[in-house]
């Protein structure tokens, strides 16, 4: 059961660090950065049959960290669409990548 | 006064200063927005004194100043054995005191830029101190999950810092960048501790290190966690080739910012990167070693090969700090406690000559964005004597030329190194320093040999006092670290002792 549910958390945060690494839309990215987070929540509580209630704890830490993270991103994404009306990556050429 | 951690108002204790850092964060951004001080937008330029900029910007330092006296307090503070979640050890009081001064000579190198530029001062000085707070979160953590929260604390803090300037395009870009690289690597790290606290059962530094040297630990799945760990932290103390982030970022973002991140997100991430792979993982240094070897070894070429061609001196800057990141990142491959307070001290003198050099680089850009090329210091040198000398010894010292601080710092690294056997790290370190000589040396070559190219070309450069007082304590701590090093070594080889077990006295592993 856990090895299961480790390999199905292996396999989500590899979907999320491809999909940060291929698309190119600023939102889509971040939510595939979201999708790593929710991977390793799935990790920690796999892991927490194992060792106690530990890693259920620390999943809440997790998600508030996210939403804080959320909070600034979408602040900085739409900062970002003021000044281009994009949120585009490959359109910010200002600064090379 | 002891602390044992089962009884909760010791936490309080343990973690006086950093609670001042965030409660002065508070009053900061609260004062900020209310009374005369919500109209800072609408203020004359021009006025000298930086009107309600200053008011804030003060109050902030003394925040700073309170802070640094509940961490001198913290010496006299013992605490019951090694393993609770927040440390007391010496380590964590000297990666503090880094951080307090870097939080300091910001402040006071930003007021009359965030002055000129109209930014919300309150905002800007209170994310300040919060960053702050969550770098030294990350100092004194001895458990993953609180090392996590005080990344987060203060990553989150320097996003939004780094895209402050909303009328500027490219404070924008570079926040987006920043952000997004910066969360993609917040989800390796993470992976790290899940499959740490799945191999080793807790996530508490001091158990880690007992499971694993018991070889109780799940072998298999506490290498990948390394990996992913090392990925983790080498984003943010920039290490190539998880760096590409960082020149970018440092060109886009605010003058002020780029000088406290260079300084206080590396240190802190510098500090953690070395309670996690020195204690926790002290007895897999033959696993995490060779990955580092050639971090290390990547990181000083090719940073400072590119480097060499940089025209823009804050780009040019960013590639210096890679580079400094692999001098240090040399350091924690040796794990050895001559090379861990050769750290300590580098990183002391780094965030002096770094913030030095950024506070010239705002005072040549008119307090703004606008002269950042190596072409503009033609002949700054003779219109700007003051400036111009304190210039050449920061970037001596950065080259690391004798007699300053820089220079001594590098040799204790190579001494540490030394103790661990590792020679060709060591000739890397020499031969791409000579090669660093080059562009360190462009600008003070440009600044004193050549005429101005136009009449009047450095008129409009102004230094007011805070920064003035900012620039001394730089200077004459660089050249007291380089002329006397003495008490500051003393100080860093006594703030590792007990620090835990150090892994490199294995040697000859060279990959």
């Amino acid at each position: 059961m856990i090895t299961e549910a480790l390999v199905l958390s292996a396999f989500l945060f590899v979907i999320g660090t491809l999909g940060v690494l291929v698309r190119r839309n600023a939102i889509i990215m971040f939510l595939c950065i979201e999708l790593q987070l929710n991977a390793v929540n799935l990790s920690f509580v796999a892991f927490s049959r194992l060792h106690g209630m530990d890693g259920q704890i620390f999943v809440f830490f997790v998600m508030t960290v996210a939403a804080a993270e959320a909070a600034v991103g979408l602040a900085i994404i739409i900062s970002i669409f003021r000044h281009y009306k994009t949120v585009d990556v490959g359109n910010f050429k200002l600064l090379r990548w | 006064m002891e602390l044992d951690f089962s009884r909760q108002l010791h936490f309080f204790w343990a973690l006086l200063p950093e609670i001042i850092l965030c409660t002065f964060g508070m009053v900061v951004l609260v004062a900020g927005v209310s009374g005369k001080y919500k109209d800072a937008d609408k203020a004359p330029s021009g006025d000298p004194s930086f009107g309600t900029t200053a008011d804030l910007g003060w109050l902030s330092l003394i925040g700073v100043l309170i802070a640094a006296g509940a961490n001198g307090w913290l010496y006299g503070v013992k605490e019951v054995g090694q393993d609770s979640m927040i440390a007391l050890d010496h380590f964590r009081l000297f990666a503090n005191w880094i951080f307090l001064l870097a939080a300091a000579l910001t402040i006071l190198i930003s007021f009359a830029y965030v002055y000129r530029q109209r930014l919300q001062a309150g905002e800007f000085f209170a994310l300040i101190l919060f960053a702050t707070a969550g770098a030294m979160f990350m100092a004194g953590a001895r458990d993953l999950i609180v090392i996590f929260l005080g990344l987060e604390v203060m990553s989150i803090a320097v996003y939004a810092l780094t895209a402050f300037n909303r009328r500027d395009r490219k404070s924008a870009e570079a926040g987006l960048k920043y952000f997004l690289l910066g969360a993609f690597a917040t989800g390796f790290f993470l992976y790290g501790i899940a499959l740490t606290y799945g191999a080793t059962g807790s996530t508490n530094v001091a158990v880690i290190a007992t499971s694993v040297s018991s070889g109780a630990a799940t072998a298999g799945l506490l290498t990948i966690a390394i990996a992913l760990l090392v990925i983790g932290f080498s984003f943010k103390v920039s290490a190539v080739p998880f760096h590409m982030w960082t020149p970018d970022v440092y060109e886009g973002a605010p003058a002020p910012v780029t000088a406290f991140m260079s300084a206080t997100v590396k240190a802190a991430a510098f500090i953690a990167f070395a309670r996690v792979f020195l204690v926790a993982f002290n007895d897999s240094y033959t696993t995490w070693f060779p990955i580092l070897w050639w971090l290390a070894a990547i990181t000083m070429v090719s940073a400072n090969l590119i480097a060499l061609v940089q025209t823009n001196v804050k780009r040019m800057l960013a590639y210096s700090s890679i580079a400094h990141g692999g001098y240090l990142l040399l350091a924690l491959t040796a794990a050895n406690p001559t090379a861990t307070a050769g750290m300590l001290f580098y990183l002391l003198v780094y965030t002096l000559m770094n913030i030095g050099a950024f506070a010239i680089v705002i005072s040549v850009a008119h307090q703004a964005e606008e002269r950042q090329y190596i072409d503009d210091y033609t002949g700054f040198g003779w219109t700007n004597p003051a400036l111009g000398v304190f210039l050449t010894i920061f970037l001596l010292s950065l080259a690391g030329f004798p007699g300053t601080g820089g220079f001594m710092g590098k040799i204790y690294l190579l001494q540490g190194a030394a103790e661990s056997e590792l020679w060709w790290l060591m000739v890397i370190l020499v031969l791409t320093t000579v090669a660093s000589y080059w562009y360190y040396l462009r600008v003070a070559w440009l600044m004193w040999m050549k005429n101005p190219t136009s009449d009047g070309q450095h008129d409009l450069v102004i230094t007011p006092f805070p920064m003035r007082l900012a620039l001394v304590v730089c200077v004459g701590l660089i050249v007291y670290t380089g002329i006397f090093p003495g008490a500051a070594l003393e100080f860093a080889r006594a703030s590792v002792q007990g620090l835990g077990a150090f892994g490199g006295g294995i040697v000859g592993l060279a990959p």
